[in-house]
């Protein structure tokens, strides 16, 4: 199994959302994050003492899904998330050295 | 039991509530502005202040100020504990009210204007200190200012003008904010660290509580209802609307967007400026004092990074500047055609008189709350402790001060 880490434009969350639903991936997590990479942050201004804001609002999608779907699903993220502007994102794999699906104690791709 | 009138009577309840409305309006102002951590220690300075300077009015504090004189300097404990409240009347005629309801105005002042001064010593004073601080300034510097401008005093027998506390309330308390961000110190991180505002809707929210209680705060101090309660209702408005625009205005004029934050402070500084004049001047002249006052106050904001002095939420460049200008102003525009009790200004055939009685109003005002601010804060420095320790600043006041925490999210 693979899980898959991918940080993206918050905005380009339902088309990633459901371009993986459309490859039968069952389930996910979402965070609201805040990062930056070559993407630079902007300037506020509060009473007017300049504020640097380093750090972007971005969201984090995890899925763990079979060692065979990871490629196809790696790309989709990347098609679905891509705006051609700084600030993209990136997609993260890792191997899953287990899963288990609490209810029913399903293990392995039986828990994904 | 005298007559008292029913109209004068009943503007008079209202604006007390208004007036009481005010502190926790301000509370959210504040509360906004300052870090998460330190949101629920910021609003406890405003909402403590209403039962504690509630409590010391009542008992001691009013009679300071209103019961009878002593040299111009003060007042007598004619009326201790209220002895002798209810049942009296204040004022005559169509502007006889209850000396109850008088005294529950004057004391709302008394609880705003403590409120006011927390805005300096944001995010590192101890509580207790400031509880301290609190009890023993409203006795000592707001009790006899109030005597000397309203209460029979050396500044009300010179003429100075001050229709709703410009002197008494904003450059007092912007007086004593200066000794305490002096004595305080800056907070961890002043100049290095990001400490912005957490939540500037709550502080819009805030400001247009502060602007509706303002009503009464302006117009409630006509002390009755009718003509002058009219007029300082105008001049109230139109100041807040002026400050606003020229709040905004200035910040596009100098390169910047125009921010919420400023549109509200902008409002706020205008209303700070008609305090002393709201009474005093016709709707034009109140314009011109709200934008003049919006705009010098945005440059205002300036003096903390100046002088280095850490004024957490601008005390000095709204309350402290505004309330010095519009007083200033209150000389330049006032006509006895609008307050037949009042005077001319510069601009109204009346000199430079009124104009000198004004800064001597403002003068006296600052040099008193600084120099006793100072030694009040000097002593509860020396006994309690003014500010928290290293470690209690790093958490948050809502932690260290409270055992509370401000958002569950």
């Amino acid at each position: 199994m693979k899980k898959i880490e991918a940080v993206i434009k918050p905005h380009k969350l339902d088309e990633v959302k459901e371009a993986l639903q459309a490859l039968g991936v069952s389930g996910m997590t979402v965070y609201e994050v805040k990062g930056f990479g070559r993407q630079k942050g902007h300037t506020e201004v509060y009473r007017g003492n300049e504020y640097t804001v380093d750090f972007v609002p971005k969201t984090k999608i995890e899925i763990v899904v079979d060692d065979d779907l990871a490629p196809k699903v790696e790309q989709a993220i990347v098609d679905a998330a891509r705006t051609d502007r700084i600030g993209d994102g990136k997609v993260f794999t890792f191997d899953c050295e287990g899963a288990v699906r609490i209810r029913t104690g399903e293990r392995g791709s039986e828990a994904l | 039991m005298p007559a008292v009138d029913t109209g004068s009577t009943a503007w008079m309840l209202v604006s007390t509530a208004l007036v009481l409305f005010m502190t926790p309006g301000l509370a959210l102002f504040y509360a906004g502005m300052v870090r998460r951590k330190n949101v629920l220690s910021s609003t406890m300075h405003s909402l403590f202040a209403m039962g504690l300077v509630s409590v010391i009015w009542a008992v001691i504090g009013y009679t300071l100020a209103f019961g009878g004189d002593h040299g111009g300097v003060i007042g007598g404990l004619s009326h201790l504990g209220l002895d002798g409240v209810v049942g009296a009347v204040t004022g005559t005629g169509s502007s006889a009210i209850p000396t109850s309801v008088f005294a529950m105005y004057q004391g709302m002042f008394a609880i705003i204007t403590v409120g006011l001064i927390s805005g300096a010593v944001a995010e590192r004073m101890k509580f207790r200190a400031f509880v301290a601080f609190a009890a023993l300034w409203s006795l000592l510097v707001y009790s006899p200012l109030a005597h000397w401008v309203w209460g029979g005093g050396w500044l009300q027998k010179l003429g100075a003008l001050d229709f709703a506390g410009g002197t008494v309330v904003h450059i007092a308390s912007a007086a004593a904010a200066l000794a305490a961000a002096l004595m305080l110190g800056k907070r961890k991180g002043y100049g290095t660290e990001e400490l912005r505002p957490h939540n500037v809707p709550m502080s819009v929210l805030g400001a247009g509580i502060l602007w509706f209680g303002w009503f009464g705060f302006n117009a409630g101090s006509a002390l009755g209802s009718g003509q002058l309660a009219g007029s300082a209702c105008l001049a109230t408005n139109l100041s807040a609307a002026a400050g606003m625009l020229a709040w905004s205005a200035t910040e596009v004029l100098t390169g910047r967007k125009p921010t919420v934050l400023g549109a509200a402070s902008g409002a706020v500084a205008g209303l700070v400026g008609i305090t002393p004049a709201a009474g005093f001047v016709g709707p034009m002249p109140a314009l011109a004092i709200g934008a003049i006052t919006g705009c010098l106050c945005y440059f205002g904001l300036r003096l903390k990074s100046r002088f280095g002095f850490d004024d957490a939420l601008d005390v000095v460049g709204v309350h402290g500047v505004g309330g010095a200008t519009g007083a200033i102003l209150t000389g330049v525009f006032a006509s006895v055609a609008v307050n037949s009790a009042g005077a001319n200004g510069l601009l109204y055939g009346g000199g430079l008189a009124l104009l000198g009685k004004q800064l001597v109003g403002v003068g006296a005002t600052i040099a008193f709350s600084l120099i006793v601010s100072a030694i009040i804060l000097k002593c509860i420095d020396l006994t309690i402790g003014l500010r928290v320790d290293v470690e209690s600043e790093a958490t948050g006041l809502d932690v260290a001060e409270h055992a509370e925490t401000g958002y569950e999210f």
